[in-house]
């Protein structure tokens, strides 16, 4: 029994994603040679949707690909990336690696632990930030660098950090107005 | 935005639409681009490969193969479809260069794409970003959609009845995945486990058919190539190294920033006149001359051609062209931690002599630079590394070895510091502040 075949094709008004998530996906499976060549894209544009890959998320797109959720969730753990609960809104993320570490990458890290109040991988009460060391994000001549969700910022001091902190916090404080 | 450098120094090929808005079609060929994939068709894939052959053009992901050479291993014939795979997943400690391609001139890596197809006879490309770049596939997208409109991708490619389609697509946050058969793994959607080779690409590749797998660095100087003369292009550079290659400097240069030079230009020439020496005029310890996994070199080194041949004769290798700047605050036995940390990190668990040899290492110099030490550590952990040499599937085991060999064979003196309980002389913490683990 091969367990590929036995998956069916969700019905369209059947998903949890945004209609114009699920459009995109039901072209997205048809776009590579191979159906499954689509899922770690999908996979990455589920978690944008949501924040984080929920059990209906996986359970849907292991239907869209035709294959068991085990093997998503295999697949899915070994991308960094890949998230299976939530983070806060802003995903504050500190390079530390070795060109950010020779520019403060480190003390910035600290710096962000104090000022938010949280350490590695964790969320502020609030649920605005999150705070992760990671690894290098291909910024290293303009060292030290942060990304907060996707935004690349660079060149930061514990000054500048604080300030984007701040402007982090003004955005979310007007869109929730 | 990350900041443009310039230098009157550098040549500037790859880079020499930096800044000037060529992301927009319209832009990018008024500054002459899409004609070398015209010219492509005109004169046929046995043009293309010559001129590929002649030009001396390494591979820019780190390895340096020839790439007329390899893409003159894809056999004329294959029942399977062959394919291109556009290396974008640049994720070596170091280096950044692909980010400004792909940021300030990502038809040129479509246009690469193309010719590549071309030459070997694939109809499909695939460009393949790291998962961090998420606002650089949205420049890519909006390339490739532009190509298609304008009908340089799709059916009938400047009204010869070649085809050529491309996908692009990101990763999702995975070091391993850069190497090429753990990156036709993740585009297949699964774990990015590396292939047993052989079979190479070149003959069994993404989804089983032939595949030439280039860095997208490699890829974007291909238009360059054909426009200039494969001839031509090798001149610029040293002996058998073509052309120029982007070096980003990071660290504690003055002027940090990625500048094209022409291959083999002098690593010490570099550092002090093109990145304008040490920051605030302190004293140089080491240079990493191409990206985390390359082996340090010492000041009294660095006065090398930068090129594959030339840093390998020196000890180490030219990698990725990320040039790590390291001046005398800097504590070896916390960078060569640092270092580790990171393969420890990404080791995918697979092979291991990888996984424990990266684990251990890490435990035992974390342990060391908390001055919890003893002084056959200082042969273990270089024993511990010569003994993950060449014994796994793929390169990250000795990526993590060869630099910490080195470590410790040039900065002995450094290690043996840290012995008897000492802090550590050159960081900023205390003992007690750092977690032994
Ligand atoms: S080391 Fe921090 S971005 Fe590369």
């Amino acid at each position: 029994m091969t367990l590929t075949n036995i998956a069916v094709t969700p019905k369209t008004d059947a998903t949890i994603f945004s209609p114009a998530l699920a459009a995109r996906f039901d072209k997205l499976v048809t776009l590579y040679p191979l159906r499954r060549s689509a899922l770690i894209p999908m996979l990455l544009y589920a978690q944008d949707e949501i924040g984080h890959l929920s059990d209906a998320a996986i359970a849907e797109i292991a239907q869209r690909i035709q294959i068991t959720v085990l093997d998503v969730r295999n697949v899915l753990t070994y991308y960094s990336m890949l998230r299976t609960r939530p983070v806060g809104k802003f995903n504050v993320q500190v390079c530390t690696n070795i060109s950010c570490m020779l520019r403060g990458g480190q003390e910035l890290f600290e710096h962000c632990e104090k000022r938010l109040g949280i350490g590695h991988k964790q969320t502020t009460p609030d649920g605005l930030f999150s705070l992760e060391e990671v690894e290098c994000i291909g910024a290293c001549s303009w060292a030290p660098a942060v990304q907060v969700n996707y935004d690349f910022h660079d060149n930061l001091t514990p000054e500048s950090m604080d300030a984007l902190l701040e402007q982090y916090r003004n955005n979310a404080g007007q869109a929730g107005q | 935005m990350p900041t443009l450098v310039s230098h009157p120094e550098e040549v500037k090929i790859v880079s020499s639409r930096f800044g000037q808005g060529a992301a927009e079609i319209d832009r990018y060929i008024e500054l002459g681009g899409y004609q070398s994939v015209r010219q492509a068709i005109e004169k046929g894939p046995e043009w293309i490969i010559a001129e590929m052959k002649a030009s001396n053009l390494r591979g820019r992901g780190g390895a340096g193969f020839p790439t007329g050479m390899k893409w003159s291993f894809v056999p004329k014939q294959s029942e399977k479809p062959k394919y291109i795979l556009v290396n974008g997943d640049e994720s070596e400690p170091g280096t950044c260069k692909d980010h400004l391609i792909f940021l300030h001139d990502p038809h040129s890596v479509i246009e690469g794409c193309i010719i590549a197809g071309l030459a070997v006879g694939a109809k499909m490309g695939f460009i393949y970003l790291r998962g961090e770049y998420r606002y650089l596939l949205t420049i890519m997208e909006k390339a490739i959609a532009d190509a298609y409109a304008i009908g340089f991708l799709g059916k009938g490619i400047f009204g010869s009845s070649f085809a050529f389609d491309i996908i692009s697509q990101t990763g999702a946050g995975a070091y391993e995945v850069g190497e090429e058969s753990a990156l036709m793994e993740s585009l297949e959607g699964k774990r990015g486990i590396p292939r047993i080779r052989p079979p190479f690409p070149a003959v069994v590749g993404l989804y089983g058919g032939p595949t030439v797998i280039n860095n997208a660095e490699t890829i974007a100087s291909v238009p360059h190539v054909l426009r200039i003369g494969g001839e031509a292009y090798a001149k610029i550079g040293s002996e058998r190294n073509g052309g120029t290659r982007l070096f980003c400097i990071s660290g504690h240069a003055e002027r940090n920033g990625v500048y094209e030079l022409p291959m083999g230009y002098n690593l010490k020439k570099m550092i002090y006149e093109v990145a304008g020496g040490i920051r605030g005029g302190r004293k140089l310890k080491a240079v990493v001359p191409g990206g985390s996994s390359t082996p340090v070199l010492l000041p009294e080194e660095i006065d090398i051609g930068m090129d594959f041949d030339q840093v390998g004769k020196a000890g180490s290798m030219l990698g990725s062209g990320g040039v790590v700047v390291l001046d005398e605050t800097v504590c070896m036995v916390e960078f060569a931690l640092r270092t580790i940390k990171f393969y420890q990190h990404e080791s995918c668990g697979w092979c291991i002599p990888c996984r424990e040899g990266t684990d251990w290492l890490k435990k035992t110099l974390t342990r060391f630079h908390a001055g919890a030490g003893e002084a056959r550590d200082i042969d273990n952990i270089r024993y511990l590394a010569e003994n993950m040499m060449g014994r796994t599937f793929c390169p990250l085991g000795d990526a993590a070895a060869m630099p910490t060999i080195a470590f410790v064979k040039k900065f002995r003196q450094e290690f043996e510091d840290h012995l008897g309980g000492r802090p550590c002389p050159y960081a900023k913490h205390s003992i007690n502040e750092l977690v032994v683990a």
